[in-house]
């Protein structure tokens, strides 16, 4: 290969935004580069974990049931948001969604029959047969059918930019140094998770301890690079995901089998033995979204779910196998955890708890009283062994800090200067639209159409 | 025994993390039968290793797949778990061992036929050369062949039927509850048209590679019909024989002649295709211990489709004899393997689909 590469379109990245906007510049005759960091078998990025895409449709289709309105997916993303919504650019992202599925298709993504599989959100989002990876390989396979030149383990590393514009780009290709000249450039290469330094910065050392949920190769360079070239930095590094999932889950990539979700069955114990939350404040999406941060806050980011024998069934299986003991001490002593504590935890949570009628399908009336703090809903007596425990870490599946971008995803630098040739999509862009919790699906929504948009208008420019 | 039971594990371990996944359960009906459950005996394993029919989808859409340290590939896990059942179900327990020599024994089996049929055409006939043109019976008397191909029929469905007895007491189920005429429909029809080759959305399968295709389909659908009418050749024929006393050899557009020579040329295209398709195939997806086993049933089919065919051309000439003695050699050991060879898997999987039509949600 030679030491310069030239093209119309660069892209950066290779997941699904990535992907989408190849695409897209292929469709109106660019010459495009996709770059990838991962190798071939761990490409894709997070979109390789994702499973379906959030899409309004107003009569059934064949991936969808009934009908979601745009009304309806806007006042879905502005609850779970707490209002951190832009509510221009998300509108624009749902009715964009429209038209999504059937360019997938065309694309060779193939989805799920509306009627099969998990049917309560067979209305609202169209699932990928397979999961994302199956849609990633279909990407790949269609760029490189459609003529894009795909370069795997190459890391953008340098944007270098003169009068707003980037003139090229400096990567390293398995190892050698090379240069991209593209009239165009698409950042779409993810947020900065996967950067542990970075996020230490952010959120002190309590960061080492945290779990990646996915790509172990989104370190945050691109955004760093548009951060010294002046481009407009939007939200801040604490902003993302960050769940509370199975402590013993891979560093990184462990992906949606380390979710457990029994904390509202059972009392959720620091290494100190002590409880420090209501466990029964809320239903899973955002009873999921705020215990990683609840986590984060104690001794070690380490917390553990303690149940009893009339949890089990309630739950989704976990991959890990629940640590299991007949009596409360003998599970004190098995997790580490200081016994005589855990024991006086539990007999005050028992004592504090008052009988109602148990229904986990809704904020039921079963609570206790006069405890510090109380559980609200679905508190029951821990006391039918043998008993159960799952130990939770934070985990961070995505990041919100990113790049301003203008509805035709040209970056935007300082003092509101409208880059001509540097577009961006999918997660390093993600926080122009939302900037706080998530809602199933979205950040596909998000990345597919923002990738269209910059892979279109980058070839405009480009081809121009 | 220990490397059985690391087989068992390494599927168990994959199927748990699958099943707290579930974004495979579109592909086929491994992933709806696992979400069935929460515990996983060997039966139940065993049971998903006959339901997969090896398509390879799930491998390239798993996040899970190595190099993850979770190292899930449910293709070739399940496929060494489906060989151990081969064996385990297989009766007499004595031919447990034939499914790890299959080109061995069918190699020896057809010479073997091969001596035996050409002694019996020298007791019978003057030699192979001079028998007259177009008259099998000249070389083995009907009743000959009747009871050497009798006896190896009585084998076969003696052999596989004990097996089946095996594969429903391990997988925990009774005939009668299991052999209902609503679950025995709709495995049939699940297995006879190989709905799990589509993707279960009628793309095609991610084989021999990446690439979605529908050539596994096809060419298991040319092997199976093609099979399936040269047996309707051989049935029609009988008919012909002692129900309406009609003599071979019949016109070119009478039933048992249509049916072999498209069955024929159907098995020869199909078990060709499979075979080329096989040698292209993605190395992360097949189990190399099972290789001889597929190989050696392909080539056996393929060589009973060429020899019939060249049969069926060359009669009328002084090969007739040649000709037959080697197709008779190879149908008689194709039949004598059959209880421990690769055939078996269609046994299997269909009381698989059957197993799964009897538990599967109703949509």
């Amino acid at each position: 290969m030679k030491d310069t590469l030239l093209c119309d379109v660069l892209v950066v990245g290779g997941g699904n935004a990535a992907l989408c906007a190849a695409l897209s510049a292929r469709e109106q005759k660019a010459s495009v580069i996709l770059i990838e960091s991962a190798p071939r078998e761990w490409r894709g990025g997070n979109s390789s974990h994702t499973r379906n895409l959030r899409c309004m449709h107003n009569a059934p289709t064949d991936v969808l049931t009934d009908a979601y309105t745009e009304d309806e997916y806007f006042q879905d993303v502005f609850r779970v948001t707490g209002g951190e919504t832009n509510e221009e650019m998300a509108r624009y992202v749902i009715r964009e969604t429209a038209s999504c599925t059937d360019w997938m298709k065309a694309h060779g993504v193939r989805f799920q029959p509306s009627l099969g599989g998990t049917l309560h959100l067979g209305r609202t989002n169209a699932f990928f047969l397979g999961g994302g990876k199956a849609l990633v390989n279909a990407y790949f396979k269609a760029a490189e059918k459609a003529g894009v030149q795909i370069l795997y383990e190459t890391q953008a590393q340098t944007l270098n930019f003169a009068n707003g514009e980037c003139e090229s780009v400096e990567a390293v290709c398995k190892g050698r140094k090379i240069r991209i000249n593209a009239r165009s450039v698409v950042i779409a290469s993810g947020g900065f998770e996967s950067n542990r330094e970075w996020l230490e910065e952010a959120w002190g050392p309590s960061a080492r301890n945290f779990i990646i949920r996915g790509t172990r190769f989104n370190e945050g360079v691109m955004l760093r690079e548009l951060m010294r070239n002046n481009a407009c930095i939007i939200g801040d590094p604490t902003q993302g995901h960050a769940v509370a999932i199975d402590a013993r889950s891979p560093r990184y990539d462990g992906g949606i089998v380390t979710r457990v979700d029994c904390v509202s069955l059972g009392i959720v114990v620091n290494k100190e033995g002590r409880r420090f939350y209501d466990e029964g404040e809320d239903f899973w999406p955002k009873r999921y979204a705020i215990w990683g941060r609840l986590v984060a806050g104690q001794p070690d980011q380490i917390a553990y779910c303690i149940i009893d024998s009339k949890a089990i069934g309630h739950f989704m299986p976990s991959v890990f196998k629940s640590i299991v003991a007949d009596t409360i001490p003998a599970l004190a002593e098995k997790l580490g955890l200081p016994v005589d504590t855990v024991q006086e935890t539990v007999a005050q949570f028992n004592a504090a708890v008052v009988a109602g009628n148990f229904d986990h399908n809704k904020l039921d009336d079963c609570h206790t009283q006069g405890l510090q703090p109380n559980k609200s809903h679905w508190a029951r007596k821990i006391d039918q062994g043998p008993f159960y425990a799952y130990p939770l870490a934070t985990g961070i599946t995505f990041t919100y800090m990113g790049v301003k971008v203008t509805r035709e995803a040209r970056v935007v630098m300082q003092d509101d200067v409208v880059s001509k040739n540097v577009f961006a999509a999918g997660e390093i862009m993600a926080g122009n639209i939302l900037s706080k919790g998530y809602v199933a699906g979205f950040g596909m929504a998000i990345g597919t159409v923002f990738g269209r948009i910059a892979g279109k208008e980058a070839a405009k420019h480009a081809t121009a | 025994m220990q490397q059985l039971e690391k087989l068992i594990e390494d599927a168990r371990h994959s199927v748990g993390i699958c099943n707290s996944c579930r974004y495979c359960e579109g592909f086929c009906a491994v992933f709806p039968a696992m979400e069935q459950r929460l515990d996983f005996t060997k039966g139940d394993i065993n049971y998903l290793a006959n339901l997969c029919h090896n398509c390879s989808e799930c491998y390239y859409a798993c996040q899970y797949a190595p190099p993850h340290e979770f190292n899930v590939n449910l293709p070739v896990q399940l496929a060494a778990v489906r060989q151990t059942t081969y064996q385990s179900y297989a009766w007499p327990r004595g031919i447990a061992r034939g499914f790890e020599k299959s080109g061995l024994l069918s190699s020896l089996f057809f010479m073997l036929a091969l001596i035996v049929l050409l002694g019996v055409a020298t007791l019978f006939s003057n030699g192979l050369s001079s028998a007259p043109a177009g008259d099998f019976y000249a070389i083995f008397p009907h009743g000959v062949l009747v009871t050497v191909f009798g006896l190896a029929a009585l084998w076969v469905v003696t052999a596989l039927i004990m097996g089946f007895r095996a594969f429903l007491k391990d997988t925990g189920e009774k005939p009668g509850e299991l052999l209902s005429w609503k679950n025995v429909k709709e495995g049939m029809a699940d297995a006879f048209s190989l709905k799990y080759l589509h993707g279960n959305v009628k793309t095609g399968c991610t084989y021999p590679d990446d690439e979605i295709s529908p050539w596994r389909r096809r060419f298991h659908h040319f092997t199976f019909y093609g099979f399936m009418l040269c047996f309707a050749a051989t049935v029609s024929g009988t008919i012909f024989h002692y129900v309406f006393g009609w003599q071979a050899p019949y016109n070119f557009f009478s039933l048992p002649k249509l049916t072999g020579t498209i069955g024929g040329i159907s098995l020869a295209i199909g078990t060709a295709g499979q075979f080329w398709l096989k040698r292209k195939a993605d190395p992360a997806i097949v189990n190399i211990r099972q290789m001889g086993m597929d190989y050696a049933f392909i080539a056996q089919l393929f060589l009973a489709a060429v020899t019939g065919l060249a049969l069926m051309v060359f009669r009328e000439t002084p090969a007739l004899a040649t000709l037959l003695v080697i197709h008779l050699a190879v149908i008689l050991s194709l039949f004598i393997t059959m209880p421990f060879g690769k055939f078996v898997h269609g046994l299997y999987r269909l009381g698989a689909l059957i197993k799964y039509a009897k538990e599967k949600p109703l949509h």
